[in-house]
């Protein structure tokens, strides 16, 4: 969990900062960050900045900087470090009869594999030695390993902040346009699409927002090229976050 | 960057894109980039700017609105590896910059509630 590795490292001249990426803003956030009751900063990102500003592309993503402001680890894949304990966040609790398109969701999603123990490792290894540490990067490799982005990609972006800003004054169907082009020309963004497929109106309650595709018999309407399970089906579990590199 | 008109107020530009307007040019960390027309006073033309770094500038003529992408100079999704001074709102409203924690190292882990 962050807020207790937070606690763990903070004596040595480290911070977490939390950024919750969310188009439905605070609100939609509160509930998790209330849970988990951060000392460190912990933020609400409505426009996806960190996509745009750092090459986030995914969640958990994390950005190492140093302490002159350098990045030396640019966005990857970044799991809750283990040691401190298990996270649990609210929409981890176990259903009594989940429906048929979320235990097919749990199936895949079972599948995603990461290694939060070398993560982890790797971490603590720069928390304590700085640039002496292997997996601080030279800023070459930093800038090379920050991922793609294109003229195209970059107006992608232009897209997906059209798209939330519209979503946010209500202009729902004028945003979907947007957030089309966004997912056209930034495709290695899977936050910009699951976003976009979270703002669809689904089921009621809790699994509203983790739905991400359409409603059974109702699929004529879906906006969307694709959908969560399509994706993770085309793409396979196992790829869904690229490998970690040392 | 989201506008409804192409005149900006300059310090708005430089807040929302990282980048700074100097006498060499505009510049965003170890790297500056010469302009032909040199911005004056506190409003840019956007058309301008944007066609001299190369940033997208999409319109949606519905709505009025404009908005304006990153850069895409290394041709990856950083052109520099000095952080930008990332500036959102914390859960109760109050505005965090990133830089305030110049000095301590950081580890910035996006997440999402959906």
């Amino acid at each position: 969990m962050w807020q207790a590795f937070r606690e763990d490292v903070k004596d040595q001249g480290v911070e977490v900062v939390t950024v919750g990426i969310d188009t439905a803003g605070a609100e939609a956030c509160r509930h998790f960050i209330e849970a988990a009751n951060p000392t460190h900063p912990s933020l609400i990102d409505e426009h996806h900045r960190v996509a745009e500003l750092f090459g986030v592309v995914n969640i958990p993503n994390a950005v190492w900087i140093d302490e002159q402001g350098m990045i030396v680890r640019p966005a990857e894949t970044s799991p809750a470090p283990p040691s401190v304990g298990v996270e649990r966040t609210p929409n981890q609790r176990a259903m009594d009869e989940p429906p048929a398109r979320v235990v097919e969701m749990m199936t895949h999603a079972s599948q995603i594999t990461y290694d939060a123990p070398t993560y982890e490792a790797a971490m603590r290894d720069w928390i304590a030695n700085g640039t002496d540490s292997q997996f601080a990067l030279a800023p070459a490799e930093v800038i090379e390993r920050s991922g793609p982005r294109s003229v195209d990609t970059a107006r992608g972006h232009a897209h997906f902040e059209m798209a939330t800003h519209l979503e946010l004054a209500g202009e729902h169907q004028a945003a979907i346009g947007h957030f089309r082009l966004a997912h056209e020309l930034v495709p290695d963004n899977f936050a910009y699409r699951r976003q976009a497929w979270s703002l669809e109106p689904s089921v009621e309650g809790p699994l509203a927002r983790f739905w991400q595709g359409p409603l059974e018999g109702q699929e004529a309407d879906w906006p969307y090229e694709s959908d969560w399970i399509t994706d993770v089906k085309e793409m396979g579990a196992a790829n869904y976050y690229t490998e970690w590199k040392p | 960057m989201i506008t409804k008109t192409l005149s900006v107020d300059r310090a708005d530009f430089e807040a929302r894109t990282g980048w700074q307007l100097k006498p060499e040019g505009a510049c965003k960390g170890d790297i500056c980039i010469p302009l032909a027309e040199q911005p004056e006073g506190d409003t840019l033309q956007l058309e301008s700017i944007a066609e001299q770094l190369n940033l997208p500038l999409i319109h949606d003529e519905a709505h009025g609105l404009w908005a304006l992408g990153p850069e895409s100079l290394s041709s990856r999704a950083l052109a520099t590896v000095e952080a930008p001074n990332l500036t959102l709102p914390t859960l109760d409203g109050d505005t965090f910059e990133l830089h305030s924690l110049r000095g301590k190292k950081v580890v910035l882990v996006a997440w999402s509630p959906y």
